[in-house]
């Protein structure tokens, strides 16, 4: 048999795998055919190597190991014929990889080769350097590389280009070397050499700077005259592809022009006619033509230009957009993106053609076009563009659905007018598409929502309605038991409707429903479920006909499976029974969570530090109850609202700076509610707070100590046994109703007094009459006075007589005190003025100890 | 560049694969399924790109053929385009009618076509007869040793016969 004849006995080892039926008989093919290679692989018989070799590609290209097979490859490199060879360098390439130490071994063949007097074999040498050499061996063969660039033979030359390449790709140091071989290639007129050429130069101007000053100076008109001929030239059959002559010169010729252009004016000018005509002329039916436009348009918008030529290359890609060839608008949709940088008017033009496209079977166009339509957004057109996309997202696929809702809440946060608008929209995205939603997303809801106070009873109604549609969105339902916990009342009594609303009634035991739906639906998550508890609480508190229908929903979660849900459940049945009196303060309306802040920690910057809170206590305005402050102190001492895994209440504990801790409290627990203390002084930013204050920091939830020995701020206790109102004997004071006024504060600037009066049949509580006196010689303006007491007390401000305190003058105001521990502790305040003098602000703080016992 | 070329059938055989950046055997094999998978799976009237871990993958139905090129972000996705056709009309020009079964019986000669095409991941030639001319002259050289040898070994047969 003719041991040349490879072609038959591999030809029948194809047939024979092809022939198999299973892989388990094609495996053992395989297997019999690497064991008569292997035998044959020791026997060294160099007339069967070629064969071998061609059945070991054919086997690894089937997936089945073939390392075996590496040395012969090198032998077959190592034979004097071609067609070994040829061979040898193809089973090289295909079962080599440039990482494998073995390549090493074959520099010295390749050197040898690449100095071969057959220039057939050189080309097989400067092929297979090229595909598939490591750095070192770069290194090593360069300079032969180099010289042949200059070769006689066209062939070699334009391989000896993409071989440099890769070499100066693997080596960039050895970039210089090259610089001048690939300047002489410029000026060639075989197209092959031409485009490797072409080649070499942009991927030396890329990786060299030096190199892109020596083409951009010596070579740019050469270049723009080649690319002119190429444009202008007669019909040539061997290069002609639908029309054009060798588009893919033209490609490369424009895309070096692009290196050369970028951040050079001089250079651009000198291009802007030819690129003009090439944008002119080229003709666009085929997917050559459009293959040369797009290059033409990318060359155009990364050179220095006039705004002529930008103007055309958006006009082309307009018609792109509204070609009915799927490849076109992807790719022009691609273009504009960058284009939005230069001249976003243009691309605005053309947003309705984008907004189709995003409505495209097509995933990769409608990738494409969102992203770009992003981009696109702005205060003028956010709200028509919100809701084609919102319609779009109703019909969209789910795969899909992920990446549209995504898109629209960035969109919606970033350009909202107003807040009603954004809490529309953002109810419309969580009914669609809710479980694509990300946690940040809803979080960021919710601080709108809470911050839009007027809005409370809309948003409140509107999620009601929503639940009732969408309630297997698991986002939506979050956001709705949130909202229906914390304003149920405006729900139920129909409060702050505005004109557009639809009137509703909802009774106390509807939203109830709800709630109790969310907890014992099978595929409700934890989340959910932790949340829906605590807004029963809420509403436990709001709700008092129904108290008894949340304390049995309560009372069932107790034996719930999950760990969160029982404990939560055994602590608030507890409130519910037997803290009636305190429930009411524990679950009064959050305060307003501040937007700035959770930006902030939103964009994980900061860590939320103690400082942020004196943000939202600033903001009240005098008046108003100092019942939020209040409220932050129920959150420090208040160890029973155990921190909640759901992270939506995670952000605003941190926000207060106040550490929970993960130890819920249970009732045998002894912990130093210090963090309420601190809270207090931290609210009004006081210095370092004095010794006597400091010894009222270890309280014990437990302690039973005698509570009249503290005279200084104690923050009562939430287990302790003894029922709240204990008369004591010192309590006999109240009786008379005539208590010495004292006086508060008093600064070189500022003096404060207090006088008091009772209400007789009320002796909890206290009148107080403020009086502020102006000690200076200005006028103090904008006076804003603020209070805060602890828990047991209960404060109500009255406005005072006027905001602007006169030099020398005085302004009144009324104060309403409620001391609920009366006769156990005496009242104590911490308080704070601000004002304005000669345009400065001024802060003045301070406690005010010194109120008469018994009041 | 383009990073390779992969062949594969409408079953997901693969019947050509030429890598121009570095891939382990391993890795090689992973690209494969996994590009498979997402090709083999487009409708019919997509378009013909597809991102792809980052880089951009052209690929092109020709009869029961993907035609597929894995290029960089910045390149120039209709002239890739025109590449595979390029390719496809040699070998068309080449086997006379080129089918997959030419392509899976003579796999090395569509190597070497590719290899006078591409080089480094960059296209090498534009023109379609200058290709097929080098081939033939390589095809030739390769017939002339056979004989040679077949010759030769005739010789040494009938010497010591």
């Amino acid at each position: 048999m003719n041991p040349f004849s490879s072609g038959t006995r591999l030809r029948d080892m194809i047939r024979s795998i092809r022939a198999c039926k299973t892989a388990a008989e094609e495996r053992g093919v395989v297997r019999k055919e690497c064991a008569d290679i292997r035998a044959s692989i020791n026997e060294n018989d160099p007339h069967d190597r070629h064969r071998n070799l061609a059945k070991l590609m054919f086997i690894h290209m089937l997936g089945y190991p073939t390392h075996f097979g590496q040395m012969e490859c090198l032998k077959l490199i190592a034979s004097p014929g071609f067609p070994e060879k040829r061979i040898g360098y193809l089973g090289l390439m295909l079962l080599l990889d440039e990482r494998q130490e073995v390549l090493m071994l074959v520099t010295n063949s390749l050197k040898q080769d690449l100095n071969h007097t057959n220039q057939y074999v050189v080309g097989l040498a400067l092929c297979a350097l090229g595909n598939i050499c490591s750095a070192e061996m770069a290194r090593d063969l360069a300079p032969e590389v180099e010289r042949l660039i200059q070769f006689r033979d066209p062939n070699i030359r334009k391989k000896a280009a993409l071989c440099s390449t890769r070499i100066v790709r693997k080596v960039p140091d050895l970039a210089e070397n090259f610089v001048n071989a690939a300047s002489s290639l410029l000026k060639e007129k075989h197209h092959g050499v031409l485009i490797t050429g072409v080649q070499l130069c942009y991927e030396l101007c890329t990786i060299n700077d030096e190199a892109l000053e020596y083409f951009r100076k010596k070579c740019t008109e050469g270049l723009i005259k080649t690319l002119r001929d190429i444009t202008n030239s007669a019909y040539q059959p061997e290069y002609d592809v639908a029309g054009i002559t060798d588009p893919f010169l033209h490609v490369r010729l424009l895309k070096l022009l692009r290196v050369l252009g970028h951040g050079d004016a001089d250079a651009s000018d000198l291009m802007t006619d030819i690129l003009a005509q090439v944008a002119t002329k080229t003709e666009s039916n085929k997917n050559a033509g459009n293959a040369v436009l797009y290059e033409c348009v990318e060359t155009i918008m990364a050179i220095e230009d006039t705004s002529s030529l930008r103007v055309l290359a958006i006009n082309i890609l307009g018609r792109f957009l509204s070609n009915r060839d799927n490849n076109i608008r992807y790719v022009a949709l691609n273009m504009l993106m960058k284009a939005i940088a230069f001249d976003d008017q243009a691309v605005q033009r053309h947003r309705v053609t984008i907004l189709n496209c995003v409505k495209d079977p097509d995933a990769s166009i409608r990738k494409r076009a969102l992203d770009l339509v992003s981009l696109l957004v702005n205060e003028n057109n956010v709200k028509q563009l919100t809701e084609e996309l919102i319609d779009y997202l109703e019909i969209s696929d789910e795969d899909f659905k992920e990446d549209l809702s995504a898109k629209i809440c960035s969109i919606v946060e970033k350009f909202s007018p107003e807040k009603i608008w954004y809490i529309d929209q953002m109810l419309k995205v969580l009914s669609e598409a809710g479980k694509f939603v990300k946690d940040d997303v809803w979080h960021a809801l919710i601080v709108v929502i809470s911050n839009a106070s007027e809005l409370h009873g809309y948003t409140v109604r509107a999620l009601y309605k929503a639940v009732l549609t969408f309630s297997e969105q698991e986002t939506l339902v979050r956001v709705a038991i949130w909202c229906i916990g914390e304003y149920g009342d405006l729900l139920v009594n129909n409060v702050g409707v505005l004109g557009i609303e639809d009137p509703i009634t909802v009774t106390e035991s509807d939203a109830l429903d709800v709630i109790e739906d969310a907890i014992t639906r099978h595929n409700s998550d934890m989340n959910t479920r932790a949340m829906a508890l605590v807004a029963l609480l809420k509403l436990s508190s709001r709700f008092p006909s129904i108290s008894e229908r949340i304390k049995d929903i309560i009372v069932k979660q107790k034996g719930s499976l999950l760990l969160e849900m029982q404990q939560r459940a055994i602590e608030f049945n507890s409130i519910v029974d037997r803290h009636k009196n305190i429930r009411s303060s524990l679950v009064e309306r959050m305060p307003v969570l501040d937007e700035a802040t959770f930006n902030v920690r939103r964009a994980g910057s900061l860590p939320a530090s103690v400082s942020t809170m004196s943000k939202p206590s600033v903001s009240i305005p005098n008046g108003v109850a100092a019942a939020p402050l209040v409220d932050l102190l129920d959150l420090g001492s208040d160890d029973i609202l155990a921190a909640p895994s759901s992270s939506g209440a995670d952000f605003l504990q941190d926000l207060l700076g106040v550490d929970l801790g993960s130890s819920p409290a249970q009732s045998d627990a002894t912990q130093a509610p210090k963090a309420g203390t601190d809270l207090l002084l931290d609210i009004l930013s006081i210095g370092t707070p004095s010794p006597a204050q400091n010894s009222t920091s270890s309280i014990d939830l437990l302690s039973t100590t005698d509570y009249n020995k503290n005279p200084s701020i104690a923050l009562e206790t939430l287990s302790s046994p003894a029922p709240p109102h204990k008369a004591t004997t010192s309590s006999a004071a109240t009786n008379g109703p005539v208590y010495p006024p004292i006086v508060a504060y008093e600064s070189i600037s500022l003096k404060i007094e207090f006088s008091f009066s009772k209400t007789p049949g009320n002796p909890q509580t206290t009148n107080v009459q403020a009086t502020f006196i102006n000690l200076s010689p200005n006028t103090f303006t904008d006076c804003i006075f603020q209070a805060a007491v602890p828990k047991f007390l209960q404060l109500h401000l009255d406005p005072a007589s006027s905001n602007t305190l006169p030099a020398s003058g005085n302004i009144t105001q009324n104060l309403r005190v409620t001391n609920s521990q009366h006769g156990k502790k005496s009242l104590v305040m911490r308080m704070r003025i601000g004002y304005k003098v000669n345009g400065k602000d001024v802060l003045e703080e301070g406690q005010i100890n010194n109120f008469p016992r018994g009041l | 560049m383009i990073h390779f070329v992969l062949l594969v059938s409408r079953q997901g055989k693969v019947r050509l694969t030429k890598w121009y950046s570095p891939y382990t055997q391993k890795e090689r094999s992973k690209v494969i399924r996994e590009l498979s998978g997402v090709i083999l799976n487009r409708g019919p009237k997509l378009c013909n790109f597809v991102e792809w871990r980052g880089y951009k993958v052209v690929y092109k139905r020709y009869a029961s053929l993907y035609f597929c090129m894995c290029i960089d972000q910045e390149d120039n996705e209709l002239e890739v385009l025109e590449i595979i056709h390029h390719y496809v009309e040699i070998l068309d020009r080449y086997f006379g009618s080129v089918c997959e079964l030419d392509l899976i019986f003579h796999f090395h000669k569509a190597y070497y076509i590719l290899d006078e095409l591409l080089i480094a991941g960059e296209l090498q030639e534009s023109s379609k007869k200058t290709i097929a001319r080098i081939v033939s002259a390589h095809d030739q050289v390769v017939e002339a040793a056979k004989e040679e040898a077949g010759s030769i070994s005739n010789i040494i047969a009938q010497a010591t016969k």
